[in-house]
């Protein structure tokens, strides 16, 4: 029993405090969301209330999931970040190509997609080699894939196939590895680990996705796409972007921006956030799905999850880098 | 073999499974339930048993059985630890000399309430199901009361096509449906054609039922 006091005290004092303020605040936040929750399902009447009642729980509810992953890799080590992530867009990537259609000749260049490209990108970043990462996928494997491809002598929808496994890897490895990226960010004056750097990105994204759906569900009136995203409202973009805005503007302490510069960085998060999920729901109308996948109750596939980040990351990280560092 | 070291393995082999191809369970028709069935999956790759396990829920797997052919399963120790001490595999002599020892196999288990996975193609498909064998007629004439459950085993060809030796992760549905219904009188070729036509029914891609043509694993929305 000592022996577990004395690992809680030392924890507490070697941890960094903002750390810990911020952890306070997501488990704060989060037993709010679930007592909310609990009353909610308690109170609802009709069907279709209980219907929106039992998803908002399961997204809850992944939500401690998510959460808990994320403070147990960060708080594991900036390897442990990068492994968590490499693993997410191997998970995300089977997703794309799931709902893709491949012939024989795409077999060889998918496989090493997998088993390649997405370590190889990972570990370009862990060693810190960026002008290598940031070309990697768009240069040397837009020319690698289609070359091994054309091999298979199968011009059938070669373009479409071509295209579609480079749009893949965009998305679900290339965009997506930029955010523990910011981790190897080397920034003058900023004392505090890198990883407050990804926990900022990940909250003002996230944050902003989940205050547009409870926007949108109280306030939302005027639909902003109906044939792309039904549940897309103007209400719930400028409330929950704004919302986004102001809690990334009050998080400007665990950056090294000043709070209008924050301001300006949560805004730019909130919009790339908005068009990356805004196209990926495009392309989910165009390959006939709703979700990306199944993976997370309530809140379908990584994909689905990760589509705030996916034109995010990369616009955060070189604005980061190009002025901070 | 050391006892821990078969739990390790299996619980590796299903983890490894699900990393690679999901192996997600739909149930269509009828739900998971701990009554002597008969599992009939199209075959379609090396992993189609180690799919279709990883999707049951444990409790039913521990009274599973797939069908394995003893030519293959039974070549070598290893082999056969994999197949029976891990995946609870009966081996059957499928050289057509010991048809009758096979059928008194396959009714015994099922005689316990315990349940099997049979793929009654018995070659590889490509994505479509061709014709069934016999088998899964005889069986069935043998245990009326066992249940036939049809399994439709999504997307795991294009994991791994024929004649491929490398492996192309994605996520891949077993799709259980309805038991066949008892038809009385129905002859062994309708019995057949009726079995397959209720697999190929689970299948999302129109191309199932037709040879010769690619499927793209795309699904409806929904």
């Amino acid at each position: 029993m000592n022996s577990v006091m004395n690992s809680v005290t030392n924890f507490l004092t070697t941890t960094d405090p903002l750390f810990l303020w911020l952890s306070g605040a997501a488990l704060g936040l989060l037993v709010t969301a679930t007592l909310i929750g609990a009353v909610l399902a308690w109170r609802v009447q009709t069907p279709a209330g209980r219907d929106t009642v039992r998803n908002l729980n399961a997204r809850i509810r992944s939500w401690w999931v998510m959460v808990a992953l994320f403070a147990a890799a960060m708080l594991l080590g900036s390897v442990v970040t990068l492994v968590l992530f490499t693993l997410l867009s191997y998970l995300a990537l089977r997703e794309f190509i799931t709902l893709t259609p491949t012939r024989r000749g795409d077999h060889a260049g998918l496989f090493l997609s997998f088993f390649l490209v997405v370590p190889l990108q990972y570990w370009l970043i862990g060693i810190g080699w960026y002008g290598l990462f940031s070309i990697f996928i768009p240069v040397y494997v837009f020319m690698a894939l289609p070359s091994l491809s054309v091999l298979g002598a199968d011009p059938t929808d070669f373009l479409t196939r071509t295209a579609k496994a480079q749009w893949g890897l965009m998305l679900a490895v290339y965009c997506t590895s930029h955010a523990p990226a910011l981790l190897w960010l080397d920034i003058p004056g900023y004392r505090l680990p890198g990883a407050l750097l990804l926990l900022y990105l990940m909250t003002v994204a996230q944050l902003s996705d989940v205050f547009q759906y409870v926007f949108g569900k109280l306030w939302g009136k005027t639909r902003l796409s109906p044939g792309i995203s039904p549940s897309k409202t103007v209400e719930g973009l400028v409330g929950g972007g704004l919302t986004a805005v102001a809690i990334g503007t009050g998080l400007h302490v665990i950056t090294p921006f000043s709070p209008l510069q924050a301001a300006g960085m949560s805004l730019i998060i909130v919009i790339a956030g908005f068009f990356g999920g805004f196209v990926l729901s495009a392309m989910k109308r165009d390959l006939g799905v709703k979700d990306w996948g199944t993976m997370i109750e309530g809140h379908g596939g990584v994909l689905d999850r990760l589509d705030s980040i996916v034109f995010s990351a990369p616009l955060f990280f070189h604005l980061t880098r190009y002025w901070f560092t | 073999m050391i006892p821990l070291l078969q739990p390790a393995l299996r619980h590796g082999l299903l983890g490894l499974t699900r990393l690679l191809v999901g192996a997600r369970a739909s149930w269509e028709g009828s739900a998971p339930a701990d009554v002597p069935r008969i599992y009939f999956a199209n075959h379609t790759s090396h992993l189609d048993t180690l799919a279709v396990m990883a999707a049951l829920p444990a409790e039913l797997r521990a009274r599973t059985h797939p069908v394995a052919a003893l030519d293959y399963w039974g070549g070598s120790a290893l082999r056969r630890a994999i197949a029976v001490g891990c995946l609870n595999a009966l081996l059957v002599d499928r050289t057509g000399k010991a048809t009758a020892e096979v059928m008194d196999a396959m009714a015994a288990v099922l005689e316990s309430g315990q349940s099997l996975i049979l793929f009654p193609e018995g070659t590889r498909g490509d994505g479509t199901v061709a014709p069934f064998k016999s088998g899964l007629y005889h069986l069935s004439q043998r245990v009326p009361n066992a249940e036939l459950v049809p399994v439709f085993i999504e997307n795991l060809h294009r994991v791994m096509p024929k004649g491929m030796p490398l492996l192309v992760p994605l996520i891949c549905t077993m799709r259980f449906g309805a038991p066949l219904e008892a038809v009385a009188g129905e002859d062994k070729a309708a019995f057949l054609e009726r079995a397959r036509d209720a697999l190929v029914s689970l299948s999302r891609s129109p191309s199932a039922s037709q040879p010769d043509s690619q499927s793209t694993g795309q699904r409806t929305a929904q």
